[in-house]
């Protein structure tokens, strides 16, 4: 049993608590968490693939990408080390657009990254319209230490699942435990459920 | 150069619940590229859900240590030998 | 509890069954909030190992969690947690010998002085060089026992008016001027933030500084 220290408590702005998930806080800044060093791929070696359990990958380069119709996305983005920023602003390719046409069986898919990580999650929770390939971020492209070129964006699950540099999904059978999930960390992730670590 | 970056120093607190050595006094080798060096010149990475070491050399994931509320999950899949003096 | 600059304090800390510590360890410290809200930061020990009393060097971050209670709110007879002592890589004791290079980034310098310390109390006779890298002089921790001794001080951003000393980033030209030379086989610790140890370190041995010799502990810019 820790003991309490005196005067001591967490630096917070003030702002609308409603909105929060269940133990997150809100923070002013935007903090930079990685679990290696920022990759720097540059933009004419970039590509995004869909493989797996399709019938054929599918590869786009960079300037293909953002060829396709992007959008405009506004959320909330949570980190399950507990801060929360609100009302935040995107831009990317819906992952809707880029699995349209695509035939799968597929119940989940693994999300792969430049320098290794990789996240897992459930197929419904990528599509229709929850999970972009996000490029940009407050109006200006998305800076390498938060992603750039190019993250992954599913705001609705805790922002481990958002994989940064990610590089194409894999569409499977089977839930296979990502970098964290596999050390503890739930597989789905929902904020509002609380779903941090296994067990949960 | 990433600023969030540390070394194996700053993991040795974290790392006293698993062994009864200090792992600053532990050599390891990287099982990705066979790098041999001291566990304190690993590059830490502990502004994240969980803590990494890599090594300096390739990059290659050491070990990782995670904290859930009621216990301590280590990963050491990364060194293929650790040796103690 | 002691200011050694504007942002810089020292605390005295009372630890019951203190094991003692080697020069260049840390403490981590933890604070708990009433809601049960959780801070930890590690803190370099700035007493030597035959002291009486127990202290840290706390430099106060803007942004930071813990550095500001400890170095703004903290009070005498405040409690907390403390676990440590830690390190057994980034220490040195007389039994190694010499001559020693000690070359330290702003708050760098805290465990860099502890063996400096024990050097001056417990080995005189053993050699040091002592180069410290301070952006301003109201940055520079232990100005006062550092001008006692032969360190050698650069400033980054700003120099005192009438400074004649080094004004740059350390480079290799300066630890030419400054360093033992590799034949001596200077035992070399380097401490500050990750770029800063980075790059000296890189210098060390591009200079001719064996690896072996060379250790390092890097500090976050985001610790505090």
């Amino acid at each position: 049993m820790s003991p309490i220290t005196r005067g001591f408590r967490r630096r917070e702005p003030s702002g609308d608590d409603s909105r929060l998930p269940p133990g997150q806080h809100l923070v002013g800044g935007f903090p930079v968490l990685s679990a290696g060093p920022t990759p720097h791929t540059p933009l004419d070696q970039w590509t995004f693939t869909i493989d797996g359990m399709v019938d054929e990958s599918l590869r786009w380069t960079w300037e293909e990408l953002r060829a396709l119709p992007a959008e405009p996305v506004h959320c909330d983005i949570h980190c399950v080390t507990s801060w929360s920023k609100l009302d935040t602003e995107w831009e990317g390719v819906s992952l809707d657009t880029l699995l349209d046409g695509v035939a799968t069986e597929a119940d989940y898919v693994t999300a792969w990254c430049d320098g290794g990580y990789t996240t897992n999650l459930p197929i419904e929770d990528v599509t229709d319209g929850r999970a972009w390939v996000a490029f940009g971020y407050d109006g200006r492209p998305l800076e390498p230490e938060h992603g750039g070129p190019a993250r992954l964006l599913v705001p609705h699950l805790y922002l481990w699942k958002s994989a940064k540099w990610v590089r194409g999904i894999t569409l499977r059978p089977d839930n296979e435990p990502g970098f964290w999930e596999a050390l503890g960390y739930h597989q789905r992730g929902d904020p509002w459920q609380e779903q941090r670590y296994w067990g949960d | 150069m990433d600023e969030t970056m540390l070394d194996g120093n700053a993991a040795a607190g974290d790392f006293q619940e698993l062994f009864a050595v200090e792992v600053t006094q532990m050599v390891g080798v990287c099982a990705g590229c066979g790098l041999t060096g001291p566990l304190a010149e690993a590059h830490m990475f502990s502004l994240a859900p969980g803590l990494t070491l890599r090594c300096p050399g390739c990059d290659a994931v050491l070990a990782r240590l995670v904290h859930l509320p009621d216990r301590t999950l280590f990963e050491l899949r990364g060194l293929l030998r650790l040796e103690v003096s | 509890m002691r200011a050694e600059t504007p942002r810089a304090i020292t605390l005295a800390l009372d630890v019951p069954e203190w094991p003692g510590h080697r020069a260049g360890q840390h403490v981590d410290v933890r604070l708990t909030a009433e809601d049960g809200y959780r801070a930890q930061r590690s803190y370099s020990i700035a007493s030597p190992p035959l002291a009486s009393v127990l202290e840290i060097t706390v430099e106060r971050l803007e942004d930071g969690e813990v550095s500001p209670w400890l170095a703004g709110e903290a009070q005498p007879g405040d409690e907390l947690e403390l676990r440590g002592p830690i390190g057994g890589y980034f220490v040195w004791e007389p039994a190694r010998g010499g001559p020693l290079l000690l070359i330290a980034g702003g708050s760098g310098l805290v465990p860099l002085m502890c063996i400096e310390r024990l050097r001056r109390a417990a080995a005189p006779e053993i050699a040091s060089t002592l180069l410290v890298s301070a952006r301003s002089q109201e940055d520079l921790i232990y100005a006062e026992e550092l001008s006692e001794g032969a360190a050698v001080v650069t400033y980054t951003r700003e120099p005192p008016p009438g400074w004649t000393g080094y004004a740059r980033r350390v480079d290799r030209a300066m630890l030419t001027e400054v360093a033992p030379p590799p034949e001596q086989r200077p035992h070399c610790y380097v401490c500050g933030p990750t770029s800063f140890v980075e790059v000296v370190a890189e210098a060390l041995v591009a200079l001719g500084h064996h690896r072996a010799l060379i250790k390092t502990e890097r500090f976050g810019a985001t610790g505090g």
